[in-house]
């Protein structure tokens, strides 16, 4: 059915591809998928971080031929997977608190380590909040130690389970609960947040990557590379939040995808704290592009618009552009 | 461990969450639809060009079922994909993102590969014992009597001239369709058993139904007869039609063009002409034209191939007297409406012959003893269904109104012959039912991989000028692939998988076959996802009944 | 065996003989030369197969102990004081999800001001969070409620504190008898989880409940506490016919049979108290004492008929509830005032209760403070409705506003 022809129509860009032999589809176009996460759970309309989490965890059960325990920090993803009496996890998973999800996976894989049982691994994940904030004190520790764990962040930007408060991940100008469209600096501050991958770079560890729901195919490669390897591990997905972004729920990826593409959130991994491979800028955009379709950056636009505030976040597009060099020229920005 | 032995509450069984049916939370639906692609919408002859290159997609065995599915409409896919202009690469959608599919190419690889491999053409139906006469073997009889054939009338064609083919054969230089391939795909028709009478000039139609029975005729009879303009000319003055000379260049003759040649007209018989003078040692062909070059009817291909070897043009002109070894053209210039109007200002070309392409007419003298017929302008008047006035006869193809062109014709023998078998049977006509249409808007073209079109490679030029080979070559067969996988498959299911990948909720299930997949309305929130992510635009959402 | 040891030592030894497979800690004082000595005998290889995580905290250190013990490992950690408080947000965890993670608690004050010394304010704090907590006597206690404490732990799915007093247990060097391998091996049998994350059989540990289950699944989690009244007495009988020494239990008296006056504490104070009572008992005095070891869950009966017919109750604990009373002292006053199961039981009507603070931040609690306390007591100088600082040295507050005071206030 198929030949050596290096065209495929699709490629590789969408999930399956009928020209293409199965075992080179992705995992998600596998009617045999694990479906870690399954249907009946109580996200949102068009969550990306419900798809977030069965993209990674479907990959890392097939790369680990079925043996994965899971920790989850307490967050969107938790709750809407658990209120009681129903579970949406096909997987072995605990959820402990919200600050201490790395901790308790360095915990299981040193219980399993000392059980001998260390063909099963394990994943921690938690939202940006569990992350960067309250639980970094413990991710970094995981870190550190170099503990046999793949620490997934779903990165939606805020505090939404919560009812979307700004959280250190929440990028400048958006609005949040906290950070509200008023005053001089409407919007989050400028200047601020944590940059996480390239704190867990800072610890040297063996992988780190970032990723999106908009590359199915890239985030599953990382994942299956991410458990090809032993030690402390980081992935950190951008999930777009229809609640939180005040976005349509059909644009979930489309908005991964032009998070991408304008430079805003760059594509990379790094060993042993080395960027080793980037994902190009594939359809430049710029920042507009992404942030208009989004209701937390609406006061930006339209009359009352304020071009200073988005030209110094295109400004932040183009120094990513440049830092991991995601295009040819990173001063050229394409306006429609 | 057994569910009972876990923890109250706080420890939870695996995959509980199926028995709450978000579905409950939907306002609208996903829904699979499939949409008319712009390819098989521009299609004259009412190809399902998408359909037939998903087959091609897949190379090998799918070569043939999309050849297949190409000659359930289309008998002639050989000539089709050299001498079509194809309108459905001009609609296609992969033209807004980077360049159309070559559609046209991979139709004549398709039909180039069957004539190789001696793939017949599918059987034909049990005699209905109805006798059904075609007028005219050219593209629309032919095409006719196929799907009449494929019907089991017994059909009858009569030709006039001595070979069949019509404007295949008398109108297009060998340079564009070289004869072995039309006799080919004419042979393979006549090899389902319709009767060709070559030869055979039907004057009287009227007479002829009666006197051998025929339940129902199809006029094909095409348009051979150049228009004569007026031109003032003197007794030296070398005028011909371009009709006249293509016809005589196939008939064997070497029409005496001399080596300056000046042809008269817009269309794409005028190129034809042109390149065929440069082909038989004109030193100078030059097309005269009295519009500018974006009005021009010929296809643009045609007109670039003829620059390439040399065909000169001069736009807003007219052709005012013809003397030996000369002609007087006169300076045009468009009016408010795009109308040519004279400007008085004339130039003297030198010319040693006239050639005027100022379009066709019909011979319809067979029609005269049929009054209900409509010949007004001197083309036949049909109904939607291509029947004349006159109950049971049909006509296709340049006899009748429209555009003028092979695949027109194709398309046109294929409807009379489906509306004449409906009148054989009595049925009314039955409508087509309106598809939407996959709008480029609709696709999300994100997933197509970035795929520059592959060009047929052309005869080298100097031969290109002196002889009458075939100018473009076809495709290899890694170019064809690479060609048909170009095609986005708009507005129909092509397997991506992605709606299965994006949905949030698992609420869409693969059911196994390629392309089948389902949408599980108990937990489908509606968030739309699947249709912004599906690449062709085949899942649509609709409201919820609320 | 009995040798000459530092209660740290002893009880890491303890610990080991466990076969803890995870243990998870950051050092604090005192708790420090615990954990110091598992980590020598986890990278010697003495203590194998055992994973030793030094984290980044409390928080983690519990918290790792939480994820080890939900894969089926046999957890460990130590704290104290602000290092108990810093993982506080994870006890409940742990107690929720019934898992039978063993802490030491070395028991240290709680600042401000800082303290690093010995008082029960650490583990007061965390008596509502669902642990089982026992206090020990001793080194030698310490050593055989750690032994004691694994096996409850597992069998009942929760928790166990073991609470030891800081430096003056901790750092106290006597002779203990570290129970052999081969005892520990017979009382503990490989921990059997009673959930486990186990991708073959993989479940949801930690799900979310509403208003709908909540105060059921608390009500289970009640039920499943007070059964550790029952099995704590079966675990120690065990522990005594195993090796042939009686500890832990829920409540020991010491000459209680004909007392009117019990001083009622926990921890290492009991050995000065009981010193106390039987001085006094030489001089006539009809008093015992009344060890509380297992403070969590609270052995209400036990309690109560160990005071049955007394007349009057000295309540010393090293910590207190601020703006109240101390908090065994409440516990012991409303069990004697609250119905008794059968009338046998019934109190005197008219039991009184000093509720005494003593012992803050390492303060001594001398002999001679205790006599005096005492003779305070019965020579009607304490007033019953106020809480006691035992030793409050007036001359350090020369100058303080010192009203107004509780009682003067009303």
């Amino acid at each position: 059915m198929t030949t050596d022809l290096k065209l495929y129509q699709i490629g590789t860009f969408a999930a399956g591809n009928r020209l293409l032999d199965p075992d080179e589809r992705s995992v998600q176009a596998d009617p045999g998928r694990a479906n870690a996460i399954t249907s009946g759970h109580r996200a949102c309309q068009g969550c990306g971080e419900a798809l977030g989490a069965r993209f990674v965890l479907d990959a890392a059960i097939r790369a680990a031929g079925g043996d994965i325990v899971t920790a989850n920090a307490t967050g969107c993803l938790e709750v809407f997977s658990t209120p009681y009496p129903e579970s949406a996890w096909q997987l072995a998973w605990v959820h402990s608190l919200f600050g201490n999800v790395a901790a308790v996976a360095s915990g299981i894989a040193a219980a399993l380590k000392a059980q001998g049982r260390e063909h099963v691994r394990v994943v921690a994940q938690a939202g940006d909040g569990g992350t960067v904030d309250i639980g970094l004190g413990c991710l970094s520790g995981m870190f550190e130690r170099n503990d046999d764990v793949l620490f997934v962040c779903y990165d939606n930007q805020g505090y939404m389970n919560t009812g979307v408060q700004r959280s250190g991940a929440t990028p400048p100008a958006a609005r949040t609960a906290t950070t509200k469209p008023v005053g001089a600096e409407p919007g989050n501050v400028f200047g601020q947040g944590k940059d996480l991958p390239r704190i867990a770079m800072a610890h040297e560890i063996p992988y780190v990557a970032t990723a999106t729901v908009a590359d199915l195919r890239d985030l599953e490669r990382k994942v299956e590379k991410a458990m090809s390897m032993h030690g402390a591990r980081y992935l950190h997905v951008l999930v777009p939040c229809p609640l939180g972004w005040a976005s349509a729920s059909q644009d979930t990826i489309r908005l991964a995808r032009l998070a991408t593409q304008s430079g805003l959130f760059p594509v990379f991994e790094a060993e042993h704290g080395v960027v080793t491979a980037t994902t190009p800028i594939r359809q430049r955009v710029p920042v507009e592009d992404y942030l208009v379709l989004q209701g937390r950056f609406s006061h930006l636009f339209g009359e009352h618009g304020r071009p200073d505030v988005v030209a110094r976040i295109q400004a932040g597009a183009d120094h990513n552009i440049a830092r991991y060099a995601l295009a040819p020229d990173p001063e050229v920005v394409p306006h429609d | 461990m057994t569910e009972p032995e876990l923890p109250f509450a706080i420890t939870l069984g695996p995959g509980t969450s199926r028995a709450d049916l978000t579905g409950s939370w939907r306002t609208e639906r996903a829904t699979y639809v499939t949409r008319q692609a712009p390819c098989g919408n521009a299609c004259p002859a009412g190809e399902a060009v998408r359909d037939w290159l998903y087959d091609a997609e897949e190379g090998d065995a799918g070569y043939e079922r999309a050849w297949r599915r190409i000659v359930e409409v289309n008998p002639f896919p050989a000539v089709m994909g050299r001498v079509c202009y194809h309108p459905c690469e001009t609609s296609c959608n992969r033209g807004q993102l980077d360049e159309s599919v070559g559609i046209n190419s991979v139709e004549r690889f398709l039909g180039d590969r069957a004539l190789e491999l001696g793939w017949p053409l599918p059987p034909v139906a049990a005699p209905s014992g109805r006798r059904v006469l075609v007028v005219g073997a050219g593209p629309a009889g032919l095409s006719a009597a196929y799907h009449l054939a494929r019907l089991g009338h017994a059909v009858t064609v009569k030709e006039a001239e001595d070979r069949p083919g019509g404007m295949m054969r008398w109108g297009i230089p060998r340079y564009r369709l070289p004869r072995p391939v039309l006799d080919a795909e004419v042979q393979r028709i006549l090899d389902l058993g319709v009767r060709l009478e070559l030869g055979v000039r039907v004057d009287d139609l009227a007479a002829t139904l009666a006197a051998e029975h025929f339940d129902a005729a199809l006029v094909a009879i095409g348009a051979q007869i150049g228009k004569r303009a007026y031109i003032p000319a003197g007794s030296a003055a070398h005028v011909m039609d371009a009709v006249t000379v293509l016809h005589g260049l196939e008939a064997g003759e070497r029409p005496l063009l001399g080596r300056r040649v000046a042809v008269y007209g817009g269309g794409n018989t005028a190129i034809d002409t042109a390149r065929t003078a440069r082909r038989l040692g004109a030193a100078d062909a030059l097309v005269v034209y009295r519009r500018t070059r974006d009005r021009m009817p010929a296809h643009e291909s045609e007109v670039r191939e003829a620059e390439e070897e040399g065909v000169r043009f001069r736009w807003l002109s007219t052709i005012g007297d013809v003397e030996e070894g000369a002609i007087t053209v006169e300076q045009m210039e468009l009016d408010d409406t795009g109308f040519p109007r004279p400007t008085g200002h004339t130039e003297v070309l030198a010319a040693d012959s006239v050639v005027l392409a100022l379009g066709q007419d019909s011979d319809l003298s067979l029609l005269a003893g049929l009054d209900q017929v409509d010949l007004r302008s001197g083309v036949v008047h049909t109904s939607p269904a291509l029947m004349t006035g006159q109950p049971g006869v049909f006509a296709a193809g340049d006899v009748t109104t429209g555009e003028r062109s092979v695949t027109v014709a194709i398309g046109h023998g294929r409807t009379a012959a489906r509306h004449l078998d409906d009148w054989l049977s009595g049925l009314a006509p039955a409508p087509e039912p309106p598809a939407e249409l996959a709008a480029f808007d609709m696709l999300n073209t994100w997933y197509y991989e970035d795929a520059p079109r592959s060009h047929r490679p052309r005869l080298e030029l100097v031969r290109r000028q002196s002889t009458f080979e075939e100018v473009v070559e076809g495709l290899d067969a890694d170019n064809a692939l690479y060609e048909a996988r170009r095609c986005m498959s708009c507005g129909t299911c092509f397997s991506c998988d992605n709606c299965v990948a994006v949905c949030p909720d698992n609420a869409v299930v693969s059911l196994g076959m390629p392309g089948s997949y389902a949408i599980d309305l108990d937990y489908c929130k509606g968030c739309g996802i699947c249709v912004a992510e599906c690449p062709c635009g085949a899942i649509e959402m609709v409201p919820e009944q609320i | 065996m009995l040798r000459q040891v530092e209660g740290s030592r002893a009880v890491a030894d303890a610990v080991a003989r466990c076969r803890p497979q995870v243990i998870a800690a950051y050092p604090i004082s005192p708790q420090t030369h615990i954990v110091e000595a598992l980590s020598d005998l986890v990278r010697t290889g003495e203590l194998a197969p055992c994973e030793y995580l030094m984290v980044e905290s409390e928080f983690g250190a519990l918290s790792a102990c939480i994820g080890a013990s939900a894969a089926g490992a046999r957890a460990y950690t130590a704290t104290a004081s602000q290092g108990l408080l810093f993982m506080a947000e994870a006890i409940p965890n742990a107690s929720g999800l019934g898992l039978p993670v063993v802490m030491t608690v070395a028991n240290r004050a709680i600042g401000a001001p800082i303290n690093i010394w010995n008082d029960h304010s650490d583990a007061m704090s965390q008596r509502d969070a669902g642990w089982i907590q026992l206090f020990a006597e001793s080194n030698q206690e310490a050593v055989d409620l750690h032994v004691q404490a694994f096996v409850l732990a597992e069998r009942l799915s929760l928790p166990v504190m073991v609470c030891m007093d800081g430096f003056v247990l901790t750092h106290a060097v006597e002779e203990v008898d570290v129970p052999e391998q081969d005892v520990v091996d017979s009382l503990l049998p490989p921990f059997v989880p009673r959930q486990v994350l186990d991708p073959a059989a993989p479940v949801t540990i930690g799900a979310m409940v509403g208003p709908e289950a909540f105060t059921e699944v608390k009500y289970l989690a009640a039920v499943q506490q007070l059964r550790a009244l029952e099995e704590i007495p079966v675990v120690a009988e065990e522990f005594t016919r195993a090796t042939g020494r009686t500890s832990g239990g829920l409540v020991s008296r010491y000459r209680t049979d004909d007392a009117e006056t019990v001083v009622v504490a926990m921890g290492s104070v009991l050995g000065s108290v009981k010193d106390v009572v039987d001085e006094l008992r030489e001089d006539g005095v009809r008093i015992g004492a009344v060890t509380v070891t297992c403070f969590r869950p609270w052995p209400t009966d036990e309690v109560r008929e160990a005071l049955a017919g007394v007349e009057r109750v000295i309540v010393l604990n090293r910590a207190f509830s601020v703006g109240s009373g101390t908090m065994l002292g409440q516990d012991v006053r409303l069990t004697l005032t609250t119905r008794a199961p059968s009338p046998a039981t019934v109190p005197a009507p008219a039991t009184v209760v000093h509720d005494v603070v003593a012992g803050l931040g390492g303060r001594p609690v001398t002999r001679d403070s205790i006599r005096a306390l005492v003779a305070a007591v019965l020579g009607g100088e304490v007033d019953p409705d106020r809480l006691h600082f035992l030793d409050l040295d007036r001359s350090l507050l020369e100058g303080e506003d010192l009203t107004p005071a509780a009682k003067d206030a009303r």
